[in-house]
């Protein structure tokens, strides 16, 4: 088996207000995984993605990110962890008065890259997610499916380990969502983990070949690599009507 | 390279909201520029103050039977002090001359008169930074002990009124200056913290794609360093215009030394970085 990229060790996150988000979660991504998280609102998907990009620290527990444990984290070292991440979100989060080729190169500048080097990987990024002829577009001339195209390239920009996807065709039409979703798939066929919060039960449901994880109320109950019985899979939204 | 991304992005941002740098740049140059006006003030006040001090003069009459060799020697060991700018010897006949000019009015009495009753004396000027009252008294005491020597005038009283006046001048100024300052101050930094919060997406964004701290606020504090030039700079501008206005139509100024405008362009820049750096690390560590 290969190193797990993402190890979450009886993890708990209690937010003061709301309450307990997470109870005793415990799960690995290893290399080269493709992981669909899923359950309803406010199941802790978010969360479970907040604790990987070191946002926040669990209550109790550990969480470990190719090499860095949530016990031992300093301010400084969480740059360098964010770096090794690539992150999508529903909303793209581009910058909005920056072309698509800027917003791609940010992600490379913050990390002090060179500028010739900023240029030409930028190039084959946007060539990567079909967008090369759309290189000096601001984001609001741009689709939904480009948008978060451009947002994949700027998450693909530090070489990543895992890429973190929250819902990222949450905002899209289907079509755009199935090509979002294929490149993925070849981003993943290419080496890099996929960890994708979602709560489409029919994309999962049509690609039984990967990972799936699914929490309700804070707590695994379905986990499609774990051995039989581990989990109450009564619970699992993901077994009904299958 | 770090550092160009960190003056291409502080330049970008003139470019890309240059409504709120303007803002920014003119809340810095309306409280420079009030901080100016009053620079002006209080230096005109000082420089017409200082001009009465150098009027300061001790006057030493001195004896009809005064041997001339001992005037003599005394002129040679007054100018010799190091407090004293200038030895001046006004004999009868000049002090009469003087007395004819500048009283008219006595002309005839003078006229009248078979022999001369003014004295011969020593008009004595001080250097700059001894015409205080202390020195100015020393001076006398010390052209007391002189055998040649009748009487010492000298105007203590207006002098001890200008010196006080001096002080309170200055310790208004240095009250009213600082207050000023505090009250450019508070505004500066609002304008700064609006012009952080309106980028916190930005700033949101350089964090999850792994911006260092320092990386994400050397834009901000360059972008504050230059704002607050550009303050600065406009508030010279007004100044000097105020100035020229003031100086035609009302009474003529001097301008502020170069040494005040070179220190107010440098806080001016200093203070937009240093407000700027404050706004952004207490955005980064409250985020």
């Amino acid at each position: 088996m290969s190193v797990p990229i993402v190890k979450f060790s009886a993890v708990y996150k209690e937010y003061p207000r709301s309450g307990l988000a997470l109870r005793n979660v415990t799960f690995e991504v290893r290399k080269g995984e493709f992981v669909f998280l899923t359950g309803h609102s406010g199941a802790g998907k978010s969360t479970v993605l907040k604790l990987i990009r070191m946002e926040e620290l669990p209550t109790a527990g550990e969480v470990r990110v190719s090499g860095f444990s949530s016990r031992r984290m300093r301010r400084r070292d969480i740059p360098l962890l964010r770096r090794k991440l690539g992150v999508v979100f529903q909303n793209f989060l581009l910058l909005p008065e920056r072309t698509a080729e800027e917003n791609i190169a940010f992600a490379l500048e913050v990390t002090g890259a060179k500028r010739a080097v900023v240029r030409t990987k930028v190039g084959r990024l946007l060539a990567q997610v079909g967008l090369a002829h759309k290189a000096l577009a601001l984001p609001h001339e741009l689709s939904g499916g480009e948008q978060q195209r451009v947002a994949i390239a700027r998450a693909l920009a530090n070489d990543p380990l895992i890429l973190l996807a929250d819902e990222p065709t949450g905002n899209l039409d289907e079509w755009s969502a199935r090509g979002i979703f294929e490149l993925f798939r070849e981003i993943n066929a290419a080496g890099t983990a996929v960890l994708m919060a979602t709560h489409n039960l029919e994309l999962v449901r049509a690609h039984p070949q990967y990972r799936v994880i699914e929490l309700n109320q804070g707590e695994i109950v379905y986990d499609s690599a774990a051995p039989l019985g581990t989990h109450d899979a009564a619970d699992a939204d993901v077994l009904r009507h299958s | 390279m770090p550092t160009f991304y960190a003056i291409r992005e502080a330049t970008a941002a003139f470019r890309r909201a240059p409504l709120l740098v303007l803002l920014s740049a003119l809340a810095i140059a309306f409280s420079l520029f009030v901080l100016g006006l009053f620079a002006l003030t209080t230096h005109n006040i000082q420089r017409a103050l200082e001009r009465i001090e150098e009027r300061v003069e001790v006057v030493a009459y001195l004896r009809e039977d005064a041997p001339p060799e001992a005037v003599r020697w005394m002129e040679r060991e007054l100018a010799a002090q190091p407090e004293v700018q200038r030895v001046r010897y006004v004999s009868k006949l000049e002090a009469l001359a003087k007395a004819l000019r500048e009283m008219a009015e006595f002309r005839e009495l003078y006229e009248d008169l078979e022999t001369n009753p003014l004295p011969a004396s020593f008009e004595i000027r001080l250097r700059p930074g001894h015409r205080d009252p202390a020195t100015v008294a020393r001076i006398a005491q010390l052209l007391r002990a002189y055998p040649a020597v009748e009487d010492v005038r000298f105007g203590r009283d207006w002098l001890e009124k200008i010196v006080l006046l001096r002080r309170l001048a200055a310790g208004f100024a240095l009250a009213l200056g600082g207050a000023l300052a505090v009250v450019g101050a508070i505004i500066i930094a609002a304008a700064i913290r609006v012009a952080v919060f309106a980028r916190r997406n930005e700033i949101a964004i350089m964090r999850l794609v792994g911006a260092t701290d320092g990386f994400i606020e050397a834009p901000f504090v360059l972008e504050g360093l230059l704002v607050g030039l550009a303050g600065g700079l406009l508030a010279l501008g007004l100044t000097v215009l105020a100035y020229r206005a003031v100086s035609a139509a009302l009474v003529p100024l001097e301008w502020i030394p170069d040494g005040w405008v070179l220190a107010g362009l440098t806080a001016a820049a200093l203070f937009g970085l240093a407000s700027s750096a404050i706004a952004v690390r207490r955005h980064l560590r409250t985020t």
